[in-house]
């Protein structure tokens, strides 16, 4: 939108997205400097962070997150910002309430104040996270200044294995390229692997780009792209449906491009990936053992985790399994996950629950039936929200509890103090809960 | 936010790599709505432990932190910055930070001061065997200094975040100064890009 030289490049922000955890500062900067919401109607906001996933008729318990949630309602009353709040049919996890209504659409630009607004690149949508000085300032400009990042690309090409899914492409390249391997870089995702993905499957792939370093992680759009799109509620209709059409079908990456640093995964070395240890990077094919520690980060995690170097991935117990989290609460994940499940229990002891990512997603897996699986099973059938993902609601991990998780982040403490995460797919997490250890389902009786 | 022209005092040592957001401000110090009072949370699951860096009270006082690389890693939560500096801390060292942690440290008036990992390192050793070692970070310069030492080192800051340092202006006036592109952008927007108003 704007350039000059020896400034950051601004650029018009199509579509902001906010939620209640980083926005209340940003909104009381706005009226102690005497400005306003320049366009309310680029922006749609929705309760996720704090919301409890249980027991939506009762006033929220924690009097902080009671307060958190009112302000946003406040503040959208006040500027007159769209809001899906907690108990309406559309409210869901910000990542993944805009895909889902077709507001995230290909490219666009798209902001948020969450680091896994990266999400959304899996449309050929530049999108990225913000802090709460940049929300406040698409707040009041509908524009964010960026400098260009460098170029990466991470192509990934060939057939799947058998029980590989996108969660294990993301962890797989995130075992390739460590933490930061994308940082300072906006990453496109190319090859026939990616290509062969559904939506669903390149959300969660450009969902965790950002646990590995990069800001944004694009994929360009195509026809699977356009086929998710149509007919949902804010996707473009008619012949306004056509322009777009016309519009997203240039927007792919010319031949021959260059990119600043370039990343080849084969498909075929991929494995169903779990996590040993305190980061994303931290992880190991489920076949495998922890390995031994070669830093002071590493000893630190494997101290943390309650692990020792040698012991076979699959000879860990957990206690709890959490299906749910922006990077695998669609449909497409529970869908998995209930296949596993189907006619099996939950192993004695463990606390299963499944957090669909929307209140949409919820109604369309109990139209199929898939509540009824996941409550057969022993698992608990739960309302939309991040959840278990960063325990800011109820749903928190005991210090020294261990968990098959289906979210992005590993981190100390991330689900509830002391807590110990491994990230898995979907379908390895319900192996998971039936075997009581980390299991395919291939290996389930 | 604030001008920043130098930093002058004792620094704390992490010698850790990957210390994400999550470890500088726990999730559950997000409920707050205000923007005041993180520090008491900075890094509140490490305090816990006694020999934690900031519970050594030679370190009481230390106004910049050394880091391991990739510091700031994670969740965007720009509290992060905050409950450093409502600590005490005005810059922090690190051979890399991450990206949006480093745009946020740059938005609120925390210096994030990107040096080699052998400087990182040499600092690591010289902060731990003398706590009163006295550091100085200058923004017109661009340099961080430990005199003692005889250690000076560069470290990156376009042009313009400095300015913004120096000035300690506001981004949002900045942008605003440019309003006429804006709605000139906006008046030649697609018209199938998506409104969140008007009926659903």
């Amino acid at each position: 939108m704007h350039s000059a030289e020896g400034e950051p490049d601004i650029l018009y922000v199509d579509l902001h997205l906010i939620h209640e955890v980083t926005t209340p500062q940003a909104f009381d900067g706005l009226r102690a400097n005497g400005r306003t919401v320049r366009r309310p109607d680029l922006t749609l906001a929705t309760m996720d962070h704090n919301v409890p996933t249980i027991g939506l008729d009762r006033p929220i318990a924690d009097p902080v997150s009671a307060r958190q949630v009112e302000a946003l309602r406040r503040n959208c009353e006040q500027y007159g910002i769209r809001l899906y709040p907690m108990g309406h049919g559309r409210q869901g996890i910000v990542h993944i309430i805009g895909p889902e209504l077709g507001l995230t659409l290909p490219g666009m630009t798209i902001v948020c104040g969450d680091s896994h607004t990266s999400t959304h690149g899996a449309f050929g949508a530049l999108a990225f996270g913000i802090g709460t000085s940049e929300v406040e300032h698409v707040l009041a400009t509908q524009s964010v200044p960026q400098r260009r990042p460098g170029t990466m690309a991470v192509t990934v090409e060939g057939d799947l294995p058998p029980g590989v899914t996108a969660k294990d492409v993301a962890l797989g390249i995130i075992e390739r390229i460590g933490t930061s391997g994308g940082a300072g870089h906006l990453v496109e995702y190319r090859g026939s692997t990616i290509r062969a993905l559904s939506m669903e499957g390149r959300m969660t792939v450009g969902n965790m780009s950002t646990e590995g370093g990069a800001r944004a992680g694009m994929v360009a759009p195509d026809d699977t792209t356009f086929a998710y799109l149509e007919g949902r509620p804010y996707a473009p209709a008619g012949r306004q449906w056509e322009a777009a059409l016309d519009d997203w079908r240039t927007l792919a990456t010319d031949d021959g491009a260059v990119f600043d640093k370039e990343v080849h995964v084969d498909a075929a070395a991929l494995r169903p990936y779990v996590t040993w240890g305190t980061n994303p990077a931290q992880v190991v094919p489920i076949d495998g053992s922890v390995p031994p520690p070669e830093s002071d980060g590493a000893r630190r995690a494997l101290a943390y985790m309650g692990l020792r170097a040698g012991t076979p991935m699959r000879e860990i117990p957990v206690d709890t399994v959490f299906i749910g989290s922006c990077t695998n609460s669609r449909l497409e994940d529970l869908r998995a996950a209930a296949a596993v499940l189907a006619g099996r229990r939950v192993k004695a002891g463990v606390r299963a629950l499944v957090v669909p990512g929307s209140m949409q997603v919820r109604t369309a897996a109990e139209a199929e039936g898939l509540d009824g699986v996941f409550t057969a099973a022993g698992f608990e059938w739960r309302a939309a929200g991040c959840s278990m993902c960063l325990g800011m609601n109820p749903d928190l991990l005991s210090p020294g509890e261990r968990c098959a998780s289906t979210s992005n982040r590993n981190f100390e403490g991330r689900q509830g103090d002391g807590g110990r995460t491994h990230l898995v797919s979907p379908a390895v997490a319900a192996a998971t809960a039936v075997a009581g250890r980390f299991a395919t389902p291939e290996e389930l009786p | 936010m604030e001008p920043l022209h130098t930093v002058t005092g004792t620094a704390a040592p992490l010698d850790r790599a990957d210390v994400d957001t999550d470890q500088i401000i726990p999730s559950e110090w997000l409920k707050r709505v205000e923007r005041a009072g993180f520090g008491e949370g900075l890094f509140s699951g490490w305090r816990a432990e006694a020999d934690f860096v900031l519970n050594q009270p030679q370190y009481a006082g230390a106004s910049v932190l050394i880091a391991g690389a990739n510091f700031g890693c994670g969740s965007s939560r720009e509290h992060a910055v905050w409950a450093l500096m409502d600590y005490g801390f005005k810059a922090v060292v690190s051979p890399r930070f991450a990206d949006i942690f480093l745009t946020n440290c740059t938005k609120a008036g925390l210096l994030p001061v990107q040096v080699d990992g052998e400087v990182v390192e040499r600092l690591l050793r010289a902060v731990e065997a003398d706590p009163r070692l006295t550091l100085t970070v200058d923004v017109a310069a661009r340099t961080i200094a430990a005199p003692a030492l005889g250690l000076q080192s560069p470290f990156p800051l376009d042009g313009h975040t400095q300015w913004r340092f120096l000035e300690g202006l506001d981004d949002i006036d900045l942008t605003l100064r440019h309003e006429g592109a804006i709605r000139a952008y906006e008046a030649g927007r697609a018209a199938w890009l998506p409104i969140t108003a008007g009926p659903e």
